[in-house]
């Protein structure tokens, strides 16, 4: 139904740390790989080696740059993009089927496939971009936070975390519930200064965003000269013994 | 937002057949019985014709058209499904009004509730399309009061304009339709004049700065595929603004074509026809720049500096 709910049990999420993303798109494939035989299945690649690849993808990686100014040098910050499962998603308020839902036990923002016309307004309700057309199937694909992983009793307790979250290498994304203040991923937004996307859309997001740390400026390495020998008996030693280990021979 | 032609079909014909269901409910309610059941026939058949043209057109556009009945289970919260229902309810009610109306089945003293009530259900159909436009926090430019009215004066001006051909057609005198679809016309200028006004002063103070959270200096270093994807195909679509500026100044221009016939079919009645005609390109004209002007709040993090 796509009335929201009052308030949610949990309030299950990512938190992404824009410090440590090295961009290397793990998580996008990871994302891929698990859900195109999950919830969302198939998310379909059409012409995947040809010309104009398409197809859905629940997260995509960004990368901006910051251009440098007098307190900074300018620096890249990889930026990975997925559903936000916002607590007020106006994508599940629009749906006219009834498809996109949140859910109340968790907060999770998902969409019925059995159930999804493929209208496209959710994707037009959406700030984030984080609805993609799936061409091939006719319907929405989304963002599950991988639903059908982390209640999984078939996985190991260690593997019920989102696909993106187990593959990251640099440990950039952390999942778990920011409605706890005392959750690992709560601290870690206190105390790193976690931040909202675009919070003036009033779409209050559950995923929050660790700023890039302040980078020290490069201190600036003179070229200095290179000392020149002052023909003692000491620096033709020196000089012998430079060109012996060299191995320059003369 | 990418002009989808099949969106701009469906609201351009669908906003005419709704405007001409309301003149013909509301002329019903005015003067009775229709003293020729073949302009009744006719009138009817190309106004739900309309109609079901753009429905289809807007059905065919959905990825699963077959689920399309879905649609109709969340008018508490969707304004799309809210217009889905307001479609549906119409038909009964044009077709119990089109019977009585045209004196097939005789019955004169239902002819003034059921004109009312088929002219309001088609309003409100306007209504609720607009609504799905106007409620988008996302696009600025459809996020506005303006939105709403010019929806359903477009639907008036451009369901008179087929009313005053009808009429010239069948050699029939237009009655207050005349001034009503003159009035409506009017109106339509005013308001798209005022909502190019308001969209184009309005403050773009949505930035990537904002989006991304990473400051002032940001911007794009490298897009997120290796092909153009969904996103920004739907959304990403943006008419460069001098080509806006002309299509503006071409609306205006049929518009007064349409006002300037209307007001020569006052002697002439003939002159209805192309008014109706050129009414529907201006109308296409409009439809295609409300989507090709509205700039979405995720081109943001696609490099657009600001929204």
């Amino acid at each position: 139904m796509t009335a929201l709910p009052e308030s949610t049990a949990k309030k299950l999420g990512l938190v992404i740390d824009l410090d440590t993303c090295v961009g290397c798109q793990a998580c996008a494939t990871s994302c891929k790989e698990w859900n195109t035989q999950g919830y969302s299945a198939p998310l379909t690649d059409l012409d995947p080696r040809g010309a104009n690849p398409d197809g859905p993808w629940l997260n995509r990686i960004h990368g901006y740059e910051i251009e440098p100014d007098s307190s900074h040098d300018s620096r890249v910050v990889h930026f990975p993009r997925s559903c936000l499962h916002c607590e007020t998603p106006a994508c599940v308020t629009v749906c006219p089927t009834g498809a996109s839902y949140k859910r109340a036990e968790d907060g999770i923002v998902l969409i019925n496939p059995d159930t999804c016309i493929g209208c496209k307004l959710c994707s037009w309700a959406c700030p984030y971009g984080a609805r993609e057309y799936d061409v091939d199937q006719g319907v929405m694909k989304k963002c599950t936070l991988c639903v059908d992983r982390i209640y999984n009793e078939h996985l190991a307790p260690e593997d019920r975390q989102p696909a993106c979250v187990k593959a990251c290498p640099t440990g950039a994304r952390h999942f778990g519930d920011l409605g706890d203040p005392d959750s690992a991923v709560s601290q870690l937004v206190a105390e790193r200064g976690g931040f909202d996307l675009l919070p003036e859309m009033g779409y209050k997001p559950t995923n929050k965003y660790l700023p890039p740390r302040t980078k020290r400026n490069t201190p600036q390495m003179g070229v200095e000269a290179l000392p020149h020998g002052d023909g003692s008996a000491m620096d033709r030693l020196f000089k012998l013994a430079d060109r012996l280990l060299s191995g320059t021979g003369n | 937002m990418n002009p989808a032609y099949s969106v701009i079909l469906f609201t351009t014909a669908s906003g005419a057949g709704y405007g001409l269901l309301a003149l013909l409910g509301l002329m019903g309610t005015r003067a009775g019985q229709s003293t020729s059941l073949l302009f009744a026939a006719v009138a009817l058949v190309l106004a739900l014709g309309l109609i079901t043209v753009g429905l289809l057109s807007s059905t065919l556009h959905l990825g699963r058209p077959e689920r399309a009945w879905r649609a109709l289970s969340q008018w508490k919260t969707s304004w799309l499904s809210r217009e889905g229902v307001a479609a549906v309810a119409t038909y009964p009610m044009a077709v119990a009004f089109g019977l009585v109306w045209s004196g097939i089945i005789p019955k004169p003293e239902a002819i003034g509730p059921l004109g009312l009530l088929t002219a309001l259900l088609a309003l409100i159909t306007v209504f609720t399309t607009g609504k799905i436009y106007a409620t988008l926090t996302t696009i600025r430019a459809w996020n506005q009061p303006l939105t709403v009215p010019i929806y359903l004066f477009f639907a008036l001006t451009s369901g008179g304009a087929l009313y005053l051909a009808l009429a010239a057609l069948f050699g029939r005198d237009p009655d207050t339709v005349a001034p009503v679809a003159g009035f409506a016309l009017l109106m339509l200028g005013v308001l798209k004049y005022r909502y190019w006004q308001v969209i184009d002063a309005a403050p773009r103070d949505r930035t990537m700065a904002n989006a991304t959270g990473l400051g002032a200096n940001v911007r794009q270093w490298e897009v997120p595929h290796t092909s153009k994807n969904f996103v920004q195909r739907e959304m990403g679509f943006v008419v460069a603004r001098r080509h806006a500026r002309r299509l503006r100044g071409l609306f205006f221009i049929l518009l007064t074509v349409v006002g300037l016939l209307e007001l020569a079919a006052s002697a002439i009645p003939a002159f209805a026809v192309p008014a109706a005609l050129v009414i529907m390109v201006a109308a296409w004209v409009e439809r295609w720049l409300f989507f090709a002007e509205a700039e979405h709040v995720v081109t943001l993090f696609y490099g657009n500096p600001q929204a």
